[in-house]
């Protein structure tokens, strides 16, 4: 059973359905498998109590490719936004609330040096996103190759560092691989405003604000160069878009087909295996799913070398964030935040103390008591998402770790208490408005979404697992040591978030491969 | 653990209890019949063991080896068990040959490489029993082993320091066992194995050996370790059995042109230079490489070396004059440097100053004329000479008798 022509994506996440629209534009013959009811992954709109709907992972959009957006016309296809450019609001206890708007401050006592330092801080860290920008979009050099291509590659990003010029490149080559406490600590005063920066470098990672590597993650979170941004009708409609457009270049896009294994003749793959039995012939098959998922569990590792199934099992990505949603009979109120703030980027985090503290919990395999939040309330500026009058809370919170020691089974509803707890320190009054309440733990997220250890991101966001070791290297230029067969995940540079472009590369990557193919036969 | 515990520790090691870190070395098993034989007290190391380099001579047990029959101590070779549903499945992956090839009770020879192609050690695979397996080896491998577990329903596991092993090899060890009342033992053919029982326990043999010659590898429990010693000396002692130690055993594997981890290839884990490793193919161990497997680790780095060609050649070399050409570097009559040896010795059976050597393609054709440089000390006095070197095909000393079954009385 050979088809050679045929290519089949498994997973219609956001970056499989762009893989698949870029391929089916290129005019290969492709079919996406998504094990859900739905397309979109963890980038799902989806209820959640009667009348009730969320955008149950990825709950805000500020990565997005902008050649994406473009070249595939998602504005034209239906993709509208119920905010942009959000501000982000710290909240105070005291409801002295801090307002960051770009690099301008207000509120929360800011001192005037503050305000200036905040000026020269978002510049850098703009400058510096930037270079990871560049990168987002390339397929990674291979590293020990004479290929031209790999050299070429390889100059380019040094030439994007040494483009910054020499005080800014020192800067970055200082800070990239360092920590956000330490960089917030020589730069700013404020207790608030530092506590809020420092979930940039820590949100949806293993990691606290003293943890080296966070300033990296935060430039990776800022590399997508826009504002942030909710899609109307929550982030399913970015996933729905990309379905539609995908379609319309030709792609099938079948649902409730859940791939039990992927198929090999010889030392090639030959297609895939469902899980109700039917096989589906495929010259070429590109994994949406995660590494550990693709190669351990799907392919298998008896089918590899053993170095690099050391490598894949070593992954890190272990999940340490779990998703709160709440049905809520009335508008939240918080203590002392102007109703026009609402809908902006709310943050539970007062002070970098606190961030780290309630990362150390972690570290020994137990919740935090006092977690850190990233909240949104949708449905503010999107009435589809609840009935009249009512409204939808969304929360990101930190830390809970995967493999929680006394086990989730039994805790998660005294995590949940703990986290509704916190929320009432900032919005008293707020428990009695809870029509309904779901807490998804990694736990909940792995088996949810399918990500083997419910990391959002397919894999910790660091300097050791990025470019051309993610997921590792002889699998980082998103073909696998497996002829035919390919990953086209945020598990493969450049990582996690609503952004596409791992996608993106690999369909270039696997249009390359097919044309080198065709000179060699 | 008190002081008084440790030192008894240290002075009878309890080799049940692995307990390695009580001692830097170990003794044998066999050292209580070592130790009185080693009149030279040249003690080696040999991984973790205490390991005779020579006990009276090299030469004469370089003799006695061709001649009669030697007993050299094997135990601190490595040898995992691995055993389960999977055994064989997961040994194709490892090694580059087809295992399935290797029968029950019979012994095969093959190699084994990381993801790059690159020779992690060689070694032989005893196929024990249904799904049970032993590999041996010169080096530890106990996490690279466990490594390519996952996914396999196998147990892996490191029996070192449970077995205890002698090699009898030369041309009266057929008679020696026979006498020593193995009966049929000359009937086993090269690569068996067999089982036999032994005062109250099971001695398994194999035709195996490193020397070249008509020889077996004897494996027992360690506690009967001494008894086997004991009456295998007794059995040979008209056989012209002696002890053995290293030095003579080099003499013995250069000339049968077999290699050796370290001396020919650096384990390609503990290697930090990537070019400073070797493929199969450039240790001339192509024929171990069976691409008919559609998975096994290096496989699609080998194939890519099939293709774009490999580095080096590993030759044999015939020197002349009589001055060994230890660590010597290798030049083309054009006294361009083209590799080094690899290991070197005089060849008392074939008269031969002989060598193995690495270098670089496209030199190490059969019949090409080479030069070694060879320094030699006399009375302090440092000499070097450059000597004509020329690439041979087949080994130096291969006597029929290896091969011969049943083996020819002596």
């Amino acid at each position: 059973m050979t088809d050679n022509r045929h290519t089949v994506i498994i997973g219609a996440g956001h970056n499989g359905l762009v893989c698949a629209a870029y391929l089916a534009r290129a005019g290969r013959k492709v079919t996406v498998l998504e094990a859900a009811e739905q397309v979109g992954g963890a980038a799902i709109t989806r209820e959640f109590a009667d009348g009730f709907k969320v955008s149950a992972g990825a709950h805000l959009l500020f990565m997005l490719d902008r050649n994406i957006r473009k070249e595939l016309a998602l504005d034209s296809a239906g993709l509208t936004f119920s905010q942009q450019n959000m501000n982000t609001t710290a909240l105070a206890k005291d409801g002295n609330h801090l307002v960051i708007a770009g690099s301008a401050l207000q509120g929360g006592n800011i001192s005037d040096q503050d305000q200036q330092a905040m000026r020269e801080h978002h510049r850098l860290m703009t400058r510096f996103a930037g270079v990871i920008n560049q990168l987002n979009n390339r397929i990674p050099p291979r590293l020990g190759t004479r290929a031209f291509s790999d050299w070429v590659s390889l100059a380019k990003t040094a030439l994007g560092i040494r483009m910054l010029g020499k005080d800014d490149m020192r800067e970055f080559l200082r800070m990239a691989g360092i920590n956000m406490y330490d960089i917030l600590q020589e730069t700013f005063e404020n207790p608030l405003l530092k506590g809020a920066l420092s979930m940039d470098g820590v949100m949806g990672s293993n990691l606290g604000p003293r943890s080296n590597n966070s300033v990296f993650c935060a430039l990776h979170r800022l590399s997508g160069l826009q504002g942030t941004a909710t899609p109307k009708g929550g982030m399913g409609v970015v996933s729905d878009t990309l379905a539609r457009v995908a379609g319309q270049h030709g792609a099938l896009i079948r649902t409730s087909a859940a791939v039990k294994r992927i198929l090999m003749e010889g030392d090639r793959v030959s297609g895939v295996e469902l899980e109700d039995g039917e096989m589906i012939a495929a010259g070429t098959v590109i994994s949406n799913a995660d590494p550990k998922t693709t190669f351990l569990r799907l392919l298998g590792a008896r089918n590899l070398e053993a170095g690099f199934v050391r490598r894949i099992s070593n992954i890190r990505m272990r999940g340490k964030v779990a998703k709160l949603h709440l049905a809520l009979n009335d508008m939240p109120v918080f203590n002392g935040l102007n109703q026009s703030r609402l809908g902006d980027r709310l943050l539970i985090a007062p002070d970098m103390d606190y961030v780290e503290h309630a990362f150390n919990h972690s570290k020994y395999g137990e919740y935090s008591v006092k977690p850190v939040m990233e909240i949104c309330i949708p449905s503010l500026n999107d009435p589809s998402l609840a009935p009249p009058g009512k409204h939808v809370l969304s929360a990101v919170v930190q830390y809970a770790p995967y493999d929680l020691k006394a086990g989730w089974s039994k805790h998660k509803s005294g995590f949940t208490d703990k986290v509704i707890d916190v929320l009432a320190s900032y919005a008293p009054g707020i428990q009695t408005q809870i029509i309904h309440k779901e807490l998804l733990t990694p736990v909940d997220i792995e088996s949810e979404f399918r990500i083997n250890g419910g990391h959002w991101h397919h894999g910790e966001m660091a300097m050791d697992q990025f470019m051309m070791l993610r997921p590792v290297p002889h699998a980082a230029q998103y073909a696998s040591p497996v002829n035919g067969l390919f990953l086209c995940g945020a598990g493969s540079h450049p990582g996690g978030g609503v952004m596409g472009s791992a996608g993106r590369n690999a369909a270039n990557a696997v249009l390359a491969a097919k044309h080198h193919e065709d000179h060699a036969s | 653990m008190s002081q008084a515990n440790r030192e008894n520790a240290t002075q009878a090691i309890d080799y049940s209890s692995k307990a390695h870190y009580l001692t830097k070395v170990f003794k044998s098993p066999f050292y209580s019949r070592q130790e009185p034989l080693n009149h030279l007290k040249e003690w080696g190391r040999w991984a973790d063991y205490l390991s005779p380099a020579a006990y009276t001579s090299s030469a004469m047990e370089y003799f006695a080896c061709r001649n009669a029959c030697t007993v050299f101590d094997l135990t601190p070779m490595s040898k995992y068990r691995i055993s389960g549903k999977d055994a064989l499945p997961y040994l194709n992956r490892l090694v580059t040959r087809e295992v399935g090839k290797i029968k029950p009770g019979r012994v095969g020879y093959s190699i084994w490489c990381d993801d790059n192609g690159q020779a992690i050690d060689d070694g032989t695979i005893f196929h024990l029993g249904e799904n049970d397996y032993r590999l041996c080896s010169q080096e530890r491998h106990l996490d690279w082993l466990l490594t390519n577990t996952i996914g396999f329903n196998v147990q892996v596991t490191e029996e070192t320091h449970d077995v205890a092993a002698l090699a009898l090899q030369g041309p009266t060890s057929c008679t020696t066992l026979k006498n020593m009342g193995l009966e049929g033992v000359d009937n086993m053919k090269m690569f068996d194995i067999r089982q036999f029982s032994f005062e109250d326990t099971t001695l398994l043999v194999s035709r195996t050996g490193f020397t070249g010659d008509l020889g077996y590898e004897l494996w027992i429990d360690p506690a009967h370790a001494g008894v086997l010693w004991d009456r295998l000396f007794e059995a040979g002692k008209l056989h012209g059995i002696q002890a053995m130690g290293d030095e003579a055993l080099q003499m013995l594997r250069v000339e049968a042109g077999y290699i050796q981890c370290r001396h020919e290839f650096m384990p390609a884990n503990a290697t930090v230079r990537t070019s400073h490793t070797r493929s199969p193919f450039e240790l001339g161990l192509g024929w171990l490489v069976d691409f008919n497997k559609p998975v096994f680790n290096g496989r699609r780095a080998l194939l890519a070396q099939k293709k774009q060609g490999h580095r080096y050649n590993l030759v044999k070399l015939d020197i002349d004059g009589n001055k060994p050409a230890c660590d010597s570097y290798v030049f083309t009559k054009n006294k361009k440097q083209i590799g080094t040896v690899t290991s070197a010795t005089w060849s008392p059976s074939a008269k031969a100053s002989i060598a193995l050597a690495s270098v670089e393609i496209p030199h190490g054709k059969p019949g090409e004329e080479l030069l070694v440089e060879i320094y030699y000390q006399k009375e302090l006095k440092w000499s070097r000479v450059m000597a004509k070197a020329r690439v041979v095909k087949d080994v130096f000393y291969d006597p029929p008798r290896k091969r011969l079954t049943p083996p020819a009385k002596f």
